[in-house]
């Protein structure tokens, strides 16, 4: 069938799922997750008994908001004047010049309200959360941006919020943490383990399964039990959204490719997901090599390790024979995670998005390319994107397009930078 | 007859409730856990749960956290949980052993091969933490060919009308999570249990143990004049970190301290006549 290529005005609210699925017609990438929530064999609900009502529960509450056009016009609401979308499609000249292949473009993700992608989830998820008379929130953080923007909703909608936040986490991104702490967060250190993201996801399940009565666990990616893969992926739909009518308007076509960075894999989700069923968009998904992929401080889930069952969902993880977890490694705490959303792992066995490493040094020079060339200090999980980018232009034809996701901006990771950079600040 | 089956049936028929000790396989040595576990059929556990120690062990308390990293510090791996349980079976043929644990080391060693291979060694039956009935069918064919028992949780946020759909497939026993919340931390009061267990009652003809935040002889007693039995692991797993030496190491107390906390639990569930009840 044919795709419509709207040239409509810029809608702020999420996707509709009921006229996604009727538009993309029965072969549609973009139908899943089925009614156990899976993707294929990736996905699902592996989590204990306590919980298993209230995802129920979530799963009925959020197919009646995205049936309630109230909801929609809330949300759209709060995203257009409190975060500020949408947010610009920018043409990086000077970096296309530099690297003297394809036109570079940035969706500039990094300049909504908290700096980074993470808003637009949590916005619907907060609202959700309201709509369910729930009046405390649990989060996870890694490199502490969801984090800040759960705390940042939760002091606008005057909510409880405790985050819980791997303790090397806490010790590596300590502007986030204050920042937390000033919009009335609880941050909880978590010591457990190697003291980051994947514990601080075990310790923020522990709380929710303990203060189910009142308490909503507010997932920052696309992972975790159904329906927080398809829940959260909606949410940040609206980024691949505007892309497509930004693009479209721009160059009156979709671009060649599309780059984003993968920890959980929430903003590339976002981006991909509206792109699914253009097979002539290749959608390139850049997994923190850490040292390198074979190096064995990494955190490619995808290219390096097995499916799974981890915290809720089946997936690529990282894990010996013996089905134990390892640590993940990545000079961006964001992107230390052990796993990665199911959909992108379904996306990944059917070939319909690749995935790729960059490591932590190809990372740090892409931060400092993106710095110089544009005058835009992305963050470090974003800076894995830039990379893999910076190095398939060149090869590239000048008339082809990538769109580079920047999921956030690097205000955070100075102090990390520096200590790479042997600069003391 | 299952083991689960005939030994409940025993129990009954003489009017006892039940005490199922946890003891997690290799924590935080294999000798060390292996003497644990022969041991507790004579300090008085009716039935046995063996954790399956688990790198993430998302639904369970610190206590248990650490005895699971233990048990992984000490060797453990599914194999060795399975060579333990064999080692047992040699002595003893009549107490049931329950393998507790997580989903994902069971995906990784092979459902079909778990099972067989559990079966073989003595195992009689399963609880997976994180396997709801939702996603039950990954181990339900290859458990019943083998002829494990599904033990299933049911929790206080389990609605009366969603327990058909927990007790659909179960088998040996249920098991009754209750409080919400992680294990080894908050106690249910004797009202909020007195509560529970008429609508479990009402739902499955399954025996009904009790666990999570049962610490006392006197709590574990209280849960066997309501319920069936009564699981005990944080208690017994506190007990035995505190008898390790500065590195973590088993000393001489390790394994007398827990048998002889074991029989305080048992000798209290033991002395509840349940004649009369049901």
């Amino acid at each position: 069938m044919a795709k419509p290529l709207s040239h409509a005005p810029i809608s702020c609210g999420v996707e509709k799922l009921s006229a996604t699925d009727t538009q993309a017609g029965a072969n549609s990438l973009r139908s899943g997750p089925d009614g156990r929530g899976r993707f294929g064999i990736f996905g699902g609900r592996f989590v204990a008994e306590t919980l298993m009502p209230l995802l129920l529960e979530l799963d009925a509450a959020y197919k009646a908001a995205q049936a309630d056009p109230e909801f929609h016009r809330e949300l759209d609401y709060y995203l257009k004047d409190y975060v500020g979308r949408p947010s610009p499609l920018w043409l990086a000249r000077r970096m296309t010049e530099q690297l003297g292949g394809a036109k570079i473009y940035m969706k500039r993700e990094e300049l909504n309200h908290t700096g980074s992608h993470k808003l637009n989830n949590v916005m619907g998820q907060i609202l959700l959360a309201r709509r369910m008379g729930r009046t405390r929130i649990v989060a996870e953080t890694g490199a502490g941006q969801h984090g800040v923007a759960t705390a940042t909703v939760c002091a606008l909608f005057g909510m409880k919020c405790a985050i819980y936040m791997g303790a090397t986490d806490v010790e590596r991104q300590k502007p986030n943490v204050f920042r937390m702490r000033l919009l009335g967060a609880e941050v909880v250190p978590v010591t457990a383990g190697a003291g980051t993201l994947k514990d601080a996801m075990n310790e923020a399940m522990r709380d929710w399964v303990t203060n189910v009565h009142d308490t909503y666990f507010l997932v920052g990616t696309v992972a975790g039990p159904h329906p927080y893969p398809q829940m959260v992926r909606d949410f940040q739909s609206i980024i691949g959204v505007e892309t497509k009518e930004q693009i479209l308007a721009a160059e009156g076509r979709l671009p060649d490719a599309i780059v984003a960075a993968i920890g959980g894999g929430s903003n590339a989700m976002g981006i991909f997901h509206p792109f699914l069923d253009d097979p002539e968009v290749k959608l390139i998904g850049v997994e923190a090599a850490g040292c390198g992929l074979d190096s064995g401080r990494t955190a490619a889930s995808i290219e390096r390790g097995k499916p799974g069952v981890l915290h809720g969902n089946r997936t690529y993880l990282l894990q010996d024979d013996d089905g134990q977890i390892t640590e993940a490694h990545s000079i961006s705490a964001g992107l230390d995670y052990p796993g990665v959303g199911p959909e992108h792992s379904w996306l990944s066995d059917i070939g319909r998005a690749e995935y790729v490493g960059a490591t932590d040094q190809e990372a740090l020079d892409a931060f400092q390319l993106c710095t110089r060339t544009e005058g835009i200090i992305p963050a470090l999980e974003s800076a894995h994107a830039i990379a893999y980018a910076a190095r398939i232009a060149p090869a590239m034809g000048r008339d082809q397009i990538i769109v580079i996701n920047i999921s956030g901006r690097g205000d955070k990771d100075i102090f990390t930078v520096a200590e790479h950079l042997g600069v003391k600040l | 007859m299952s083991r689960i089956a005939r030994r409940f049936a025993t129990l009954r028929a003489q009017g006892r409730g039940a005490l199922i000790p946890y003891v997690e396989a290799c924590d935080p040595d294999y000798d060390t856990s292996l003497a644990t576990l022969r041991g507790m059929p004579a300090a008085g556990a009716d039935l046995i749960e063996v954790g399956v120690p688990f790198s993430d062990p998302s639904a369970d308390g610190p206590t248990i956290q650490k005895a699971a990293l233990r048990g992984l510090k000490g060797g453990s791996t599914m194999k060795r949980v399975l060579e333990m349980v064999r080692a047992f079976r040699e002595g003893d043929n009549e107490t049931p052993i329950i393998l507790m644990g997580y989903t994902n080391p069971i995906e990784a060693y092979g459902p079909e091969r778990f099972c067989t291979d559990a079966k073989a060694a003595g195992v009689d039956g399963l609880i997976v933490v994180d396997m709801p009935p939702e996603e039950a069918d990954l181990l339900a064919g290859p458990a019943a060919a083998s002829g494990l028992d599904i033990i299933r949780l049911v929790a206080p946020t389990t609605p009366d009308a969603r327990l058909p759909v927990v007790f659909s497939g179960a088998s040996g026993f249920v098991y009754y999570v209750s409080i919400t919340g992680v294990t080894g931390t908050r106690t249910a009061s004797t009202d909020e249990l007195a509560a529970a267990l008429p609508r479990l009652r009402r739902a499955t003809d399954l025996p009904i143990a009790i666990g999570f935040g049962i610490r006392t002889p006197a709590l574990a007693a209280s849960a066997v004049r309501v319920a069936d039995a009564a699981v005990v692991a944080s208690a017994l797993l506190n007990t035995l970190e505190g008898t390790l030496d500065a590195d973590g190491k088993a000393t001489p107390r390790t394994v007398p301290d827990v048998l002889a906390q074991l029989r305080g639990l048992a000798d209290a569930v033991h002395a509840v006549d349940k004649t009369d009840s049901k």
